[in-house]
């Protein structure tokens, strides 16, 4: 066939575009969702709780991800600096994924209790007073927002579409659970950590009153990559890709 | 006959109306329903534009002009509006740049408000500068292309407008929507849900626009630009459908949840991501490169067999190259390895076309001195050159290892988009506009001189302290002490990056000042100045129907 062909006949050509322009993403992508190894058997991952989805939201809404990655990678400094390399099962119930791709500050998948919550609410309130060469922006106004939880359920909800394996019950709690996680010791608290077991709760920003958009903040970078079991994981075994 | 034309018109200008009033519908239904007061505020901005699209048809239905058309009969409207949005977006964008790199040296810049941080503006700035300049430059070079070679007007009468304006619309409710922190959460793909499916609706329309003014042609080959745009056209559909599959929240709400989850999500979103960069920032300113510089330096595209051959290889070969964005992550080895090697065979398409686009000057290298737009056409393939040999150097394992994270790729996507994007979408502004406003040239050929050389001292600044601070920053992460422990604590190297963040704002000081000379060059053109140099001007520079015969 010559291409004159195709430069005379706008349909043909198009066909001839689209179905080439296919092809790779099909290869690459389509697999990721059947081949089983991808998503490596883990112990210990769980979804989020109510106020660990509702910081996580923050997150996003803030941008965290255009300067903090979440996603260590196997290289032996990157291990010795911030932890275990991610796996791809930590990341399972992430909608959307939050790896990043720039480190202007550090990585941020294992964060989780390698600080006090009170540095935590210190340090997102002004940066500068915990780490003076920080570059990053101070958020004040998150310590004196209240959190907006009342569409927590719908948004648990939308996440059941979507795949996470929240349960009737979770989800008509949510408000509940939300509120119990800054309630230690508490009988609210306890209902809770049935559903989310080992999740952390804690009076994160250390103000009393309503929960706050610090408080949310604080709950989701405190669990983050602390759920996977690593004594119960095995890099060689099934596992290996 | 006639007949027939004035009922077709009044055919489109009645459909027209009714979307116009189903999008002020919506609107107000969103304005008064939703308890979410961003998705109110964007509810008004889409009604407005509905009332604003009735009033214009109405009024110019009952005129009973709607004449559009230029002396040869294209429509060239749309075209001045999108050139228009570029300059203004392409400045706005670049500020915004500028800003957030002077917050990165001086943090109190962020000034601690919701609104005003690096997170928020960030993606403001990407989007402003790749959807909103880089966009609209697409929209004005692509409809003024396709009906130049093909001999045809655009197909449809309010469709254009529709799509141009659309667009804007598209723009407005996203920026807005990031300074309120209504995001996905998705790098270059940050819009909601709602703006994603006002953005659907309009590239559909843009798609069929420029089919059906395909089908129009009097000509019977299909230009090599054509081939480009149409390629850009209908990927960046593919793309941003399946990137932006997600579960609303509540209709009348802003906030979604991304359909795909870790791995799965961060493919598809760097088989979109790369392939933005691919179809949006390549193919479619390929299509700018294949009209503007044959046309501008007079002289036939170098080879025929070059434009094809590289044309199906760019297409195939980009879209496997997004896993590169991944490598050493939770991503399966054998998807990094593909992304990888089709990276690195891409290089080989990549300076075919940059081949094709430099010896087009063969016979006419005298131009690069005499003409700066012809210098900024030029330089601007030269940086796509080298950033297209720098992208597959940086997409191998082990050179990926020390640049990924780091400032090195920010400065590699800058000597793209500064060098090769604007570059070549400032070379195309300054043929269009004194050739859609009919002008005997440019206002000053000698402000286009100095916007060229005060945004490549700006550009050159720029990558070469990314490029230095990336590499230190990558060693000073990697750096072991002699007791075998690691050298830097993370703060250490933020500290180290400062004197070059400096610089690189700089340098995009620089380059804004570049865009600014432009703007003003541009506004004196349109508002019909007398050229002060019009006689140092290439006869191309005037609108075609005002240049002397060729000698």
């Amino acid at each position: 066939m010559k291409h004159e062909t195709l430069e005379k006949n706008s349909i043909l050509l198009l066909v001839c575009i689209l179905i080439l322009v296919s092809i790779g993403g099909i290869v690459q992508i389509a697999p990721l969702f059947w081949v089983e190894s991808t998503i490596e058997k883990v112990r210990g991952m769980r979804p989020y709780t109510p106020l660990e989805q509702a910081g996580r939201d923050i997150y996003l809404r803030e941008g965290c991800y255009t300067c903090h990655s979440q996603m260590i990678r196997t290289l032996r400094d990157e291990v010795e600096r911030y932890g275990h390399y991610s796996l791809a099962a930590e990341s399972m119930y992430d909608h959307p994924f939050q790896w990043g791709s720039k480190r202007t500050g550090p990585d941020l998948a294992r964060v989780g209790g390698k600080y006090s919550d009170q540095w935590h609410a210190e340090h997102m309130i002004n940066p500068r007073a915990v780490v003076p060469e920080s570059i990053m922006p101070g958020y004040p106004f998150l310590a004196t927002t209240p959190l907006n939880s009342a569409d927590i359920g719908a948004r648990m909800a939308a996440l059941r579409i979507a795949g996470v394996p929240y349960t009737d019950d979770m989800i008509k709690n949510a408000v509940a659970d939300l509120k119990a996680q800054i309630n230690p010791d508490s009988r609210p608290a306890r209902e809770l950590l049935k559903r989310y077991p080992k999740a952390k709760v804690a009076k994160f920003d250390g103000r009393p009153g309503e929960v706050s958009e610090l408080d949310a903040l604080i709950a989701y970078l405190q669990m983050l990559g602390t759920l996977v079991d690593f004594t119960a994981f095995d890099a060689s075994g099934p596992n290996l890709r | 006959m006639t007949d027939t034309k004035v009922e077709r018109h009044a055919f489109a200008d009645a459909a027209a109306v009714l979307g116009g009033a189903l999008g002020i519908g919506i609107g107000l239904f969103l304005a008064f329903q939703s308890s979410d007061p961003a998705m109110a505020l964007h509810g008004v901005l889409l009604a407005l534009g509905g009332v604003l699209a009735v009033v214009w048809i109405l009024s110019s239905a009952f005129r009973g002009s709607g004449s559009n058309d230029d002396g040869q009969g294209y429509m060239d409207g749309p075209i001045k509006v999108a050139t228009i949005a570029a300059v203004f977006w392409g400045i706005a964008g670049f500020i915004v740049g500028d800003f957030i790199a002077w917050q990165m040296a001086f943090p109190a810049l962020n000034l601690d408000l919701p609104w005003t941080t690096f997170g928020r503006l960030r993606p403001l700035h990407t989007s402003a500068v790749i959807f909103a300049f880089g966009g609209n430059a697409l929209l004005a070079t692509s409809f003024y292309v396709v009906q130049r070679t093909s001999h045809a007007r655009l197909a449809g009468r309010w469709a254009p407008y529709f799509v141009v304006w659309g667009y804007q619309l598209f723009i407005a409710i996203a920026g807005t929507g990031y300074l309120l922190g209504i995001t996905q959460g998705k790098e270059y793909a940050e819009p909601e849900w709602y703006a994603d499916l006002w953005l659907t609706i309009v590239w559909v329309i843009y798609f069929l626009v420029f089919v059906g003014t395909l089908a129009r042609r009097k000509e019977p080959h299909i230009y090599v630009a054509n081939w480009f745009y149409l390629a850009f056209i209908v990927t960046i559909a593919m793309l941003h459908i399946v990137n932006n599959l997600t579960i609303p929240v509540s209709v009348s709400g802003t906030k979604s949840y991304i359909l795909f989850a870790g791995v799965q999500d961060a493919m598809t979103q760097w088989w979109y991501g790369h392939n933005a960069v691919g179809f949006f920032l390549t193919a479619g300113f390929l299509g700018i490169m294949y009209y503007f510089i044959p046309k501008r330096v007079e002289r036939p595209v170098y080879s025929y067999r070059l434009s094809i051959v590289h044309f199906w290889t760019l297409i195939f070969l980009y879209i496997w190259a997004g896993p590169h964005h991944l490598h050493y992550t939770a991503l399966p080895d054998w998807a990094q390895t593909l992304g990888m090697t089709f990276s690195i065979m891409l290089w080989m398409p990549s300076w075919g076309g940059m081949i094709n686009g430099l010896m087009t000057l063969s016979g006419a290298w005298d131009k690069l001195r005499t003409d700066p737009v012809v210098r900024l056409l030029v330089v601007s393939v030269a940086f796509y050159g080298m950033s297209t040999f720098e992208g597959p150097l940086m997409s191998i394992k082990s050179v990926n290892s020390l640049s990924h994270y780091t400032d090195w790729t920010i400065g590699h996507v800058h000597s793209g988009a500064l060098g090769w994007v604007a570059m070549v979408s400032f070379g195309a502004i300054y043929c269009l506009v004194p050739w859609l406003w009919k002008r005997q040239g440019l206002y000053s050929l000698r402000l286009v001189e100095w916007h060229f050389w005060v945004s490549t001292i700006g550009i050159l600044l720029y990558i070469t302290a990314m490029w230095v601070s990336g590499i230190l920053q990558g060693l000073m992460w990697r750096a072991y002490d002699n007791l075998g422990f690691l050298q830097y604590s993370f703060v250490e190297t933020v500290e180290a990056m400062r004197p070059f963040y400096m610089i690189r704002a700089t340098g995009g000081l620089l380059f804004v000042l570049g865009s600014l000379i432009m703007a003003y060059n541009v506004w004196r053109t349109i508002r019909g100045d007398t050229p002060v140099d019009v006689a140092d001007q290439p006869r191309v520079a005037a609108a075609p129907e005002l240049r002397p015969a060729a000698a």
